[in-house]
């Protein structure tokens, strides 16, 4: 009897244990990432969630490859703990970036949140970590704003747009220089959120600063059935050169306006929605010779065989080629891990110092860039670069920095239907 | 600056057109039942993407595959109507608004499911390329959409004042217990219109299909502005739908170009906020 007894409790006390035993090793540390999973970008929020993906992969896998933990399964310094991202769809709306946070927090009991792509969204999600006390990595919106508020909680690792902005002003001034194609009249165009407005403010001043004369500054609402009047405008101010910052079903929407109205500046020079993957296979040929603002092109790969390796296995996991949306949101959780595996902890003002002692060199991230280091008060990564790529034969190809160009510039934009 | 003006003038007729006939199909469905189908700009969407596959997998040209998207969501209009809409008829009033609401959500994520969210072009479509008249430039599958909008829009007309059918339809849409007392079935004219309604909106998709992209959400804003010409228009007025979908396209293209595009929504919103104000019945309702 008492034999038996023992047995019994000896299971119990198994029992019991089991499940504390289970905590005990690594464990799994939660990430919420926001992302437009449906409504008008949904195609891009796709994209997003892949680059984050394949980045938490690599950080829990082993993998020889020169990225932040890349080399050793999970996170050392936590018992090779695990991250899992947590996905919520923000519809591409700022209220929902602000609920979704919250509900990731609090009910999903998150450490860390990453996204949201759209600096609208980024905007009111920032405010909602903010509140909550609890970092946001942000690699893929790029307002500059966002970063111009101090937050705390807040960290950049990309570019953002104010130094675009100088980039494509900076691009005309080289053209003129090195190639001696001068331009003298710009028309900046935008879809009028937080991203648009932004952009054209920056480019307006940097236009300024270099010279330039802007002959007309049209912003519209991204979400159009019709662009014909903003077109029209275009063509009757007659700039040289087109500023566009859009997303993409205004990109498609203008691309076809611009070509059945027969708008042809000298050069089109573009943001974000002209880089999107969905771009090129809606409007094929007639996306040829727009020069389009970037951080990511495969053909950096030569240069740095990092990015060809990633985007091999990102062709093995999603079947297609690393678009610059993917390779964006792929740079955030490795800030992330990095900074929670030196906290040793995921405690959030541990992991905050942490970030804010960042330093990844610049051979593991896979952009042009310095590196990432924020800077101590906007927590933005001034060490981000962008690039220029410009669609030939509907590929995206580096062309400015000139040192770093795969082709050269084709110059002027070809005529409609001739591409 | 004339030239402009006439070239914006031709772009607002051409996209009014096609506003209207999506607005007729939407109108018809509120004056005969007195139902609002929040599902009309997913009804668009599922008519631009019949237009696609015909395309991609047929091969058959969107001109010709117009009757197959009338064909097409006039069926799909019926059994929403038979398995969904009729049963909240006679239910509560918040029923009958949220059944709709609930068809478009699963229309548009279906959609996302089996489609992708990625945009789509027909990219070589018979009609295509632009006619040039000195300085402005004119769309050809815009002007075809437009006239086979109107086209369209004729033929109904027809049938609804010439055929006992249609007189049925615009009887039940008039007073519906008279209609019911003589002898006219208002549940077959109920799932009619709806049919009518719907593929109205669904050859307005294929219309489209021929120049404008194709994706999940693309219902969401031709919706909006249908709503907004059907009330400007007078609710179940149908030559009050025509005028101002071509009213609204008008207003859109000039008034995004001589005042700011950025408030073209607002001015056309703006028009609908002063017809309802002296005319809350809107332009021809009664």
């Amino acid at each position: 009897m008492a034999h038996r007894f023992v047995v019994s409790l000896a299971a119990l006390l198994m029992l019991v244990a089991a499940p504390a035993a289970r905590a005990e090793s690594p464990k799994v540390i939660r990430v919420g990432a926001l992302y437009p999973l449906s409504g008008n970008i949904a195609s891009t929020g796709l994209d997003c969630r892949r680059g984050a993906e394949l980045a938490v992969d690599i950080i829990n896998g082993k993998y020889d490859l020169d990225l932040p933990l890349a080399k050793e399964e999970g996170l050392p310094n936590l018992g090779g703990a695990k991250l899992e991202l947590v996905f919520a769809d923000t519809k591409g709306e700022p209220k929902n970036g602000l609920a979704e946070v919250e509900r990731l927090i609090t009910q999903e009991h998150v450490v860390a949140i990453i996204g949201a792509y759209q600096s609208s969204v980024t905007k009111t999600a920032s405010q909602a970590t903010e509140r909550l006390k609890v970092p946001f990595v942000c690699s893929d919106a790029s307002s500059p704003t966002l970063t111009q508020r101090g937050f705390k909680y807040f960290f950049r690792a990309s570019p953002n747009d104010a130094s675009f902005a100088k980039d494509q002003i900076q691009f005309l001034r080289d053209m003129e220089k090195v190639k001696k194609k001068k331009v003298e009249t710009i028309a900046i165009l935008n879809e009028n959120t937080e991203f648009g407005s932004n952009v054209a403010k920056e480019v307006a001043k940097a236009a300024q600063e270099g010279g330039y004369k802007v002959v007309a500054e049209i912003s519209y609402t991204a979400n159009a059935t019709d662009v014909t009047s903003e077109v029209g405008r275009l063509i009757q101010a007659k700039p040289e050169v087109l500023i566009h910052a859009s997303y993409i079903t205004d990109a498609i929407l203008f691309t076809k306006t611009f070509k059945e109205m027969g708008f042809k500046p000298t050069a089109i020079l573009s943001f974000a929605g002209y880089i999107e993957p969905a771009y090129l296979p809606a409007v094929k040929s007639d996306g040829n010779d727009i020069v389009v603002r970037s951080t990511f092109a495969l053909d950096l790969g030569k240069k740095k065989p990092l990015i060809a390796k990633v985007n091999e296995l990102f062709k093995k996991k999603y079947g297609t080629d690393m678009s610059e949306n993917a390779a964006r949101s792929f740079t955030a959780p490795f800030v992330l891990a990095d900074a929670i595996n030196r906290a040793k902890t995921t405690e959030s003002d541990a992991v905050l110092k942490a970030l804010e002692e960042t330093n990844i060199p610049g051979n593991q991230v896979i952009y042009p860039w310095e590196g990432i280091k924020f800077d101590p008060k906007t927590h933005q990564n001034n060490l981000a670069k962008g690039i220029l790529v410009q669609i030939q034969k509907e590929q995206y190809i580096t062309v400015w920095p000139f040192d770093s160009a795969a082709a050269d510039v084709t110059w002027p934009l070809r005529p409609w239907g001739q591409k | 600056m004339s030239q402009q003006l006439i070239q914006q003038l031709v772009n607002g007729l051409l996209i009014g057109c096609v506003y209207s006939l999506i607005a007729i199909g939407l109108t018809l469905i509120w004056g005969v039942m007195n139902i609002v189908n929040f599902a009309h700009g997913d009804f668009l969407m599922l008519g631009m993407f019949t237009s696609f596959w015909c395309y991609t997998a047929f091969h058959i040209d969107p001109i010709f595959s117009i009757p197959v998207c009338g064909i097409l969501l006039f069926t799909l209009g019926v059994l929403i109507y038979r398995f969904a809409v009729s049963k909240v008829m006679r239910g509560p009033m918040l029923a009958q608004l949220v059944v709709t609401f609930g068809v478009s959500i699963f229309l548009a994520n279906t959609a996302v499911l089996l489609w992708t969210p990625d945009f789509r072009l027909i990219d070589k479509p018979l009609l295509a390329g632009t006619w040039n008249f000195g300085t402005v430039q004119i769309s050809v599958p815009k002007v075809v959409a437009s006239v086979g909008s109107v086209v369209v829009s004729g033929a109904l007309l027809l049938f609804l004042n010439r055929t006992r059918t249609g007189k049925a339809i615009l009887a039940t849409e008039m007073n519906r217990d008279s209609a019911l007392l003589m002898g006219i079935n208002t549940d077959r004219v109920n799932a009619l219109s709806f049919g009518i309604g719907s593929a109205l909106v669904g050859i307005a998709g294929g219309f489209l299909a021929m120049y404008y992209y194709i994706y999940p959400q693309v219902g969401g804003l031709f919706g909006t502005i249908s709503f907004a010409i059907v009330a400007l228009g007078g609710f179940g007025s149908i030559s009050g739908a025509f005028i101002a979908g071509i009213l609204v396209g008008l207003v859109q293209t000039l008034g995004g170009y001589f005042f700011d595009p950025a408030y073209k929504y607002a001015i056309v919103f703006l028009l609908y906020l002063l017809v309802v104000w002296f005319r809350p019945q809107g332009l021809r309702g009664w």
